[in-house]
């Protein structure tokens, strides 16, 4: 048996340090520690809430937007706030391209490496590279010419001894089982996909002048500007017929590229659909609403969760469920380290008890992390691409049934396969697909809504704070690239005095809670065979296949145990998605 | 490695040598505003050095600056760590990871001690002894003080590097700093932003691999090209402030005009970055072009100094606001350098794909300036 730490966990947003213990070539169990702590949400008590989400978005520039976007619906939900249908639209638009790039990004520059033998592509004959690539897609760029060009490229970094970022990679690791043009064919893509989310991501800076960390959100709307006759607004026909052709290369790009490789690869690799399953429980808040955001029912992504891998029911998600421990996490609560707290009552008191660094192991029997332990209903639960794909399947969603079908079918195999390390890169990959093909149609609303001379972008009613009400509290949640994600806030006398994030990545790289259920990695990582404990690759690859963000997910709670829902807190009176008035004040 | 390659060796391999090789000097000339004629001069300097070595290091950070530069227009991300720098450390991108990573990381220091280039990302907590970020069971603190010091050149970018930033906000629960706090002594350069401008900082790399210095400086360390001039001063909503059309309110008829943010708390005139004039993600936009007001995130603190962001900056009421509103942006600057060389250094860089305005008469000055000084 021995202990094997990978630290840092690179491609990943972050510090994130994985332990295991490995007997007999698998690993027989791991914990997953965050390694970095900030304090964002302490540091926003006493801000103007207008302004809590550009503060909040700083939570992650990777995951840049969602903490934004999870803002201004916390806020507008707290002052009672309805959007107009033009905001909704953009807010779509910028979450969707967001999904799209962060997903492709993900696939190629983050994951793919644990998959592709970077050195093994010089072996590869051009030719049949190209071949290979006709094979699989309609994709223009692929003659020999161009893969030998790709080729000479690597070469000439080879031959220069300086290897550059690949310089410490695990190549010639007996894991990769790509075949040399496979490797050189997903070398091209990695360059090419460098080019693709340099472009497309132009959709940001058009709607929020820069990507990334956008600067357009307001609460109650946009600062996007529409005007169907004014060539300076943001958003006029000259910028829709841009919108346009961002998405339709996207879409290009992920459905010529993103998804015959995934499926190329995972085909070299199927032994992995076997391995990384985890907890089997999954959970989504749905995302992107088709009108108001009080109305889940017609969100794009539905909202549910799936418990035990039973696919056939899919439970409503009741957000009074939700709380958090710190029996393992550096924090001390009030209440006793073996209690959970809603995060609408939720309090965080920092206290590192880890070993002094430098330290070479952790003391996992103790506290290990900086990330709390959420859990629903007591138990833990994978959020993300994949629980987003199994309730929207599980819940009889045509465009998602259909595109997993296609998936499963080309390797005939059942949905179950899906519980698994290669089924969270094909969900991501399927989810990539969709949410890209969505973004036309929401361009075209955008469209028909200027055309009709609708400029609303904005609901000004309650921009003065002498409008708001001496305190107020309220919340928002989203489906972020990585899951599902929610922020509190709590506002008193015009300023926030309580603000709390709970985020995908504390959902699945969270650690053990007071009751020693591991988290959503830590479960994943069981079994996970390891040829060479010197060079764990196979533990990157399914800790890789949640898309880490180590960044976002630890966060600080209040530290005054301030509450929800005291008398003189108004709390809107509106229909779910939100937590139900009983549960925001913790009665 | 005496027999490692330099880039035009590597271009050669690389089958369309010469014309691909003087494409990419070109390219890194125009970045910089540089006369064509110093492609030549940037085709001889990489001609025969070594590329040089990279780290990049995160700490408390967001990954938001790694992402500005994975967007850089030109030289692209992958002309940079394929062709231009050996970026042997980048735990975002990088291929290694746990123990190897960190392998490369002290070999570097160890063997190449006094000529890698150093990127910093995110504050540096010195609260409780730094236990709020460790690498591989390190603090962050010990981390930056060994690499930093042995390095040729260290270079912050993003505010949090540069002065804490974000986490370095009131009540600064860890104790976070900036670099230059972090490694006293050492020589920093700041490209200060949130994100920072990946354009600027590859014009920082190129300029260094050119003529092995860095470029003329302002009394904070930032780079005098892109710092050295105000928002306010090149905004292009800044006719609708002179004339006095203020957006009153978000989507009114003046938001949708494109007029003046100045009313909506915009800090363009305590400002001072490139911003609107090599904009961001290939020149698209920037925050004011795209309807929101600046937050002025490139200035010292700004997350403290600067908010609430939505207050409209104090100026007297119906007219004058525009000498206020300068002299604010003056005392900023007024420590960097007179006013002319600001001007003068202000345009250096402008995007290449979009000429025209009011840069070239600046460019061949701006030039000439920086050759001096870097001699």
């Amino acid at each position: 048996m021995s202990r094997v730490v990978i630290d840092p966990v690179t491609r990943i947003e972050g510090h994130l340090r994985i332990e295991t213990e490995v007997n007999g070539g698998r690993v027989t169990d791991a914990w997953s520690s965050g390694t970095m702590f900030r304090g964002i949400e302490l540091i926003l008590r006493g801000r103007d809430p207008r302004e809590a989400w550009i503060w909040a978005q700083r939570i992650c520039g990777v995951c840049t937007t969602v903490h934004a976007l999870a803002s201004v619906r916390a806020v507008e939900n707290a002052l009672n706030i309805q959007i107009p249908d033009n905001a909704r639209l953009v807010r779509n638009l910028i979450a969707g391209s967001q999904n799209v790039q962060d997903h492709v990004v993900h696939f190629y520059h983050l994951h793919a490496l644990d998959w592709v033998d970077v050195t093994l592509a010089l072996k590869a004959d051009p030719a049949k590279t190209s071949q290979l690539a006709q094979s699989i897609s309609e994709w223009p760029k692929s003659s020999a010419t161009y893969f030998k060009g790709v080729q000479d490229r690597v070469k000439a970094l080879v031959a220069s001894r300086q290897l550059s970022l690949f310089s410490s990679g695990d190549w010639g690791h007996p894991a990769y089982q790509l075949p040399p043009e496979a490797n050189l064919l997903a070398v091209a893509h990695y360059i090419e996909a460098l080019d693709m989310q340099r472009d497309f991501i132009r959709i940001h800076a058009v709607l929020g002048g820069k990507n990334p960390h956008l600067q357009t959100f307001l609460v109650g709307g946009m600062a996007t500007a529409i005007d169907g006759t004014e060539p300076e607004a943001v958003i006029n026909p000259e910028r829709i017929t841009l919108f346009n052709e961002l998405v339709t290369r996207a879409q290009t790009f992920v459905n010529q590229v993103y998804i015959p490789d995934v499926l190329a690869v995972a085909g070299f690799y199927k032994e992995w659909f076997g391995y990384g399953e985890g907890l089997g429980n999954f959970m989504a808040y749905g995302d992107y609403p088709a009108g108001s955001i009080n109305d889940p029912s017609r969100f794009f992504f539905p909202r549910g969760v799936i418990l035990g891998r039973d696919l056939s029911t899919v439970h409503p998600l009741d957000p009074g469920k939700i709380a958090e421990y710190v029996s393992h996490s550096y924090y001390d609560y009030s209440v006793g380290d073996q209690a959970s707290l809603p995060p609408a009552r939720g309090e965080t008191q920092p206290h590192y008890s880890g070993p002094k660094p430098p330290y070479e192991y952790l003391n996992t029997d103790a506290k290990y992390s900086w990330l709390k332990a959420p859990r629903y209903d007591d138990k833990a639960v994978e959020v993300g691409p994949l629980a987003r794909t199994l309730i929207a399947y599980a819940s009889g969603n045509a465009a998602v049934k259909q595109a997993v079908d296609g998936v499963l079918g080309h390797f005939n195999a059942p949905p179950t396969v899906l519980f698994s390390t290669l089924g969270r890169i094909a969900a991501r990959a399927v989810e990539a697909q969709i949410v890209a093909g969505q973004l036309g149609n929401w361009v075209a609303e955008l469209d028909d809504n200027m055309s009709r001379g609708d400029v609303r972008i904005h609901d000004g009613s309650m921009w003065d704070p002498e409008s708001w009400p001496k305190s107020c509290a309220g919340f928002g949640l989203e489906e972020a690239p990585r899951g599902s994600l929610g922020h509190w806030v709590e506002i008193e006398n015009k300023h926030i005095v309580n603000y709390q994030a709970v985020v995908p990545s504390t959902w699945n790289a969270g650690p053990r809670d007071a009751h020693g259920q591991r988290g959503a990695y830590e479960a994943a990582l069981l079994n996970t065979p390891i040829a060479d404990p010197e060079r764990p690759l196979e533990v990157l690859r399914t800790v890789h296949s949640f898309d880490p963000c180590l960044a976002c997910a630890v966060h600080v709670i209040d530290g005054q145990g301030h509450r929800y829902g005291h008398e003189s807190v108004t709390v809107p009176d509106l229909p779910a998605p939100a937590c139900s008035a009983a549960e925001m004040g913790g009665l | 490695m005496p027999d490692a390659q330099t880039v035009l060796e590597i271009c050669k391999v690389r089958g369309f040598s010469r014309r691909r090789f003087m494409q990419f000097c070109g390219t890194m000339a125009a970045t910089l505003a540089l006369p064509t004629s110093y492609a030549q001069t940037i085709a001889d300097a990489l001609s025969t050095k070594r590329k040089p070595t990279l780290v990049w290091l995160e700490f408390q950070d967001c990954a938001g600056n790694t992402e500005s530069m994975l967007r850089s227009p030109h030289p692209t991300i992958e002309d940079i760590v394929l062709e231009a720098v050996s970026l042997e450390y980048h735990e975002t991108i990088m291929a290694g990871y746990g123990k190897h990573a960190e392998a490369a990381l002290q070999r570097v220091v160890k063997e190449e001690t006094g000529k890698y280039l150093v990127i910093v990302e995110g504050a540096i907590p010195t609260a409780d002894d730094g236990i709020y970020c460790t690498v591989n069971g390190r603090t962050a603190l010990s981390i930056v003080q060994e690499v930093c010091t042995g390095a040729a050149a260290v270079i912050a970018v993003g505010a949090c590097a540069w002065d804490g930033g974000l986490v370095r906000s009131k009540p600064n629960p860890t104790g976070a700093v900036g670099l230059q706090e972090a490694v006293p002594g050492v020589n920093v350069v700041n490209l200060p932003g949130c994100p920072h401008n990946s354009v600027n900082t590859a014009a920082v790399l190129v300029h260094y691999l050119t003529f092995g210095a860095l470029p003329a400086l302002d009394a904070e360390n930032r780079p005098l090209f892109a710092y050295g001039q105000i928002i306010h001063d090149q905004c292009e909503r800044r006719a609708h402030y002179d004339a006095g059309r203020y957006v009153q309110a978000w989507g009114d008829e003046g938001h949708r005009k494109g007029w003046c943010l100045f009313k909506m708390g915009c800090k363009g005139p305590e400002a001072n970055y490139n911003c609107p004039t090599v904009r961001w993600n290939n020149a698209t936009s920037w925050p004011v072009k795209s309807g929101h007001g600046c937050i002025a995130c490139a200035s010292s603190r700004f997350w403290d100094t600067k908010s609430p962001f939505y207050s409209r900056l104090p100026h007297p009421p119906g007219f004058g606001v525009d000498v206020t509103a300068s002299e604010i942006g003056w005392t900023v600057v007024g420590a960097v350098a007179a006013a002319t060389a600001v001007h003068a250094t202000g345009h250096v860089i402008r995007d290449h794909s979009h000429p025209g305005g009011t840069a070239e008469p600046h460019k061949d000055q701006a030039a000439e300036r920086q050759t001096t000084e870097v001699r």
